[in-house]
């Protein structure tokens, strides 16, 4: 089987749906002859043509809102916002329109429209570009949110987003880009949304993430195996849809649950996931729920932000906590 | 009459900045409406100012909700609706524009009950090119030019017309959405009404430029501006804008320079801000009375026909009034219709609990 990295898995998403489907194109900035800034969309425009891979004037609240009415006119565009961060931009296009338009509409119209972003930190850009701010979407009901942790998902959750149609937020983990390739198959697949993945079985705790956080979670269990403790990794893979039963199931396995994010610690994911087994799964806990995430500080300037991520230790750290509990 | 060049329905029209002055009286040169067409049109002005008296009634009443009437600008709403074809366009409303989005197809029972809260009877029809309304002001433009481009890159015969005011423009979705449009030559037409308010702050202040189509030029296409109040100026204009958009050359802004003659909605009172000297000036330009006093003028007018058509309209739109207070109410249950197709589990658990089952 073809082993491809998540760069490589988008494009091949893209690729499979675009040949597949006259409707779906691409718009954004910069993403035809460059092939996007981290070159997701490379050699789009040349299979496809500039009327369907887009050079987009910059201005991300119009590449959405386009995108809003493109879909009403029978088109299915997948729409990239170059970094995560800059969809302050265009914030009242994703929830307050896109999100609520079938609602508004009573169900007449919707918007099968998806919005690609990369984020997060660890590859040193600069402000703005790596802000983690899904939880943000979470309060936008109407808007499906995505974090692919790996390539395989990126592919399966992508084409998924694609045929949806509901509006969906697909964050990409920039710093996981090029990192490491996987098997990747030709043709079009899907992976389903709602659906969380254990990526590592464990018996002593459970690390529970989503996008970047889920590689950091398994060296974090390599780390802690070192010192007897059994942890397993849980990737959310989408947060709306949440998988709640296979999340609290997981958890009542183990009875013990450390929340891994690059968000701020404060009312991020995190804190929803926490809530959520205490109100579900409370007598089987054994420990509280630990949380680990960013600081509560604006991400700082790239040579810090070692210092503000969460690290390998900060997860073992809070995993040793819950041990002792 | 007859030797001067009528404006009709099948016919391309030029740009006219205005065809009828406030007295009644055609300017020189001008093209006028073809009778019937006129009379067409002022039938439909006459509904939405018999309609809008109506309704705040009732919200006075509490029996309707709170509302934004067209009052003053009815040639605006009129002029610019009758000059797109409701079979292919697509209209693109903000929400002052009510009976414009009845003439393109929107029955006037359907969007009446949209503001007695029922929610599944306020749904649009299918086949009815009519966007919903926008109150996140000129949100809808950016997504009018993605319909419009759409309709173009679907091979669509089809024009867009979206609407906004002097205050949207402000905006930086005005912006965006009117750059985007020039750059794809989405066949698309922004109408802006200059009513010369934005709930109680004047276009004095909105903006330093002096006319709104002039920014036009900035986003590389046409901007004309049109005596707002002159039903036929406002057709030509806007339908000139139209023909061109369906023939390749893009977009269009029409400035329309009118006049607020109400309050912005049923909760606003512009006696705290608004010069009464203002009004009672625009109401000597009311575009309603000027194609009155000419077609009076030529012996198509006159009380007894205005006493019959008001009582003719004023029945029509109580008929589409008292269907809209018959239909249905919402079920509790209907806080959940129409968010996703398959909703989130927890929305299907949430669902339940509302219904008094367990969460």
């Amino acid at each position: 089987m073809p082993q491809r990295n998540i760069v490589e898995a988008i494009n091949s998403a893209l690729t499979d749906e675009m040949q597949a489907d006259q409707r779906v194109m691409v718009l954004g900035l910069d993403v035809g002859k460059l092939g996007g800034v981290f070159r997701t969309t490379s050699g789009l425009i040349e299979k496809f043509g500039s009327e369907r891979v887009v050079d987009t004037p910059l201005a991300e609240a119009s590449i959405v809102g386009a995108s809003l009415g493109l879909a009403l006119a029978g088109m299915v565009p997948v729409a990239e916002i170059q970094f995560l961060g800059f969809t302050a931009q265009a914030f009242h296009q994703i929830g307050p329109q896109l999100g609520k338009y079938r609602q508004r509409s009573r169900g007449r119209y919707h918007c099968q429209v998806t919005i690609r972003a990369p984020f997060g930190g660890g590859i040193r850009s600069p402000e703005f570009h790596s802000d983690a701010v899904e939880a943000q979407f979470v309060q936008a009901p109407g808007i499906k949110i995505v974090m692919p942790s790996n390539p395989y998902d990126a592919k399966g959750l992508l084409i998924e987003a694609i045929r949806d149609p509901d509006p969906v937020l697909f964050c990409e983990p920039d710093r996981l880009y090029r990192s490491g390739k996987a098997e990747v198959p030709d043709g079009a697949y899907t992976v389903p949304f709602g659906k969380a993945s254990l990526v590592r079985e464990g018996d002593n705790v459970t690390l529970v993430a989503w996008s970047a956080a889920v590689e950091l979670c398994l060296r974090a269990a390599d780390a802690l195996a070192a010192d007897g403790i059994s942890a397993a990794v849980l990737d959310l893979r989408t947060l709306v849809p949440l998988d709640v039963e296979t999340l609290c199931t997981q958890v009542a396995k183990t009875g013990r649950c450390v929340v891994v994010h690059e968000a701020p610690l404060s009312a991020g994911f995190g804190a929803e996931v926490s809530a959520t087994l205490m109100e579900e799964i409370f007598y089987d806990l054994d420990a509280p729920v630990m949380r680990v995430g960013a600081f509560d500080v604006p991400f700082p300037a790239a040579s810090l932000e070692d210092h503000y991520l969460p690290s390998l230790d900060r997860v073992v750290k809070a995993v040793k906590r819950t041990m002792e509990s | 009459m007859s030797a001067r060049a009528v404006v009709s329905k099948n016919r391309p029209v030029a740009m006219q900045r205005q065809v009828l002055q406030p007295d009644g009286k055609l300017v020189d040169g001008a093209q006028p409406m073809e009778e019937e067409f006129l009379l067409e049109a002022l039938r439909w002005m006459m509904k939405s100012r018999l309609y809008d008296h109506r309704v705040i009634g009732l919200q006075r009443q509490g029996q309707f909700g709170v509302y934004s009437p067209g009052m003053g600008q009815e040639a605006s709403i009129v002029g610019s609706a009758m000059a797109v074809d409701p079979a292919r366009d697509w209209m693109v409303p903000q929400y002052r524009e009510l009976m414009a989005s009845v003439h393109h197809g929107l029955p006037l029972e359907v969007i009446s009950s949209q503001y007695l809260g029922k929610i599944g009877p306020a749904r649009i029809p299918e086949g009815v090119k009519v966007l919903p309304t926008q109150v996140a002001i000129a949100a809808q433009l950016p997504q009018a030019t993605g319909l419009a481009w759409g309709l173009k890159l679907r091979g669509e015969d089809s024009v867009v017309i979206a609407y906004i005011g002097d205050g949207g423009s402000s905006e930086g979705d005005f912006h965006e959405g009117l750059n985007l449009a020039g750059v794809t030559k989405a066949p698309i037409v922004f109408f802006l009404s200059n009513n010369q308010w934005a709930i109680s702050t004047s276009r004095r202040v909105q903006t330093a430029t002096r006319s709104f189509a002039l920014r036009a030029a900035g986003y590389g296409f046409d901007g004309v501006e049109v005596d707002g109040n002159d039903v036929m100026a406002v057709y030509a204009a806007t339908r000139a804008a139209v023909d061109k958009a369906r023939k390749g050359g893009g977009p269009s802004l029409v400035e329309a320079t009118t006049y607020r003659m109400s309050f912005h909605n049923t909760t606003d009172n512009p006696s705290r801000y608004q010069d009464p000297k203002d009004y009672e000036e625009a109401k000597t330009r009311d575009p309603i009375e000027r194609v009155q006093k000419y077609l009076a003028s030529i012996g198509l007018w006159d009380g007894k026909k205005d006493e019959a058509w008001t009582e003719e309209l004023r029945e029509e739109n109580d008929r589409a009034l008292k269907l809209a207070a018959e239909a249905q109410p919402p079920n509790p249950d209907d806080v959940f219709a129409n968010v996703y197709q398959d909703p989130p589990l927890r929305i299907v658990r949430q669902r339940s609990e509302l219904a008094g089952g367990q969460r």
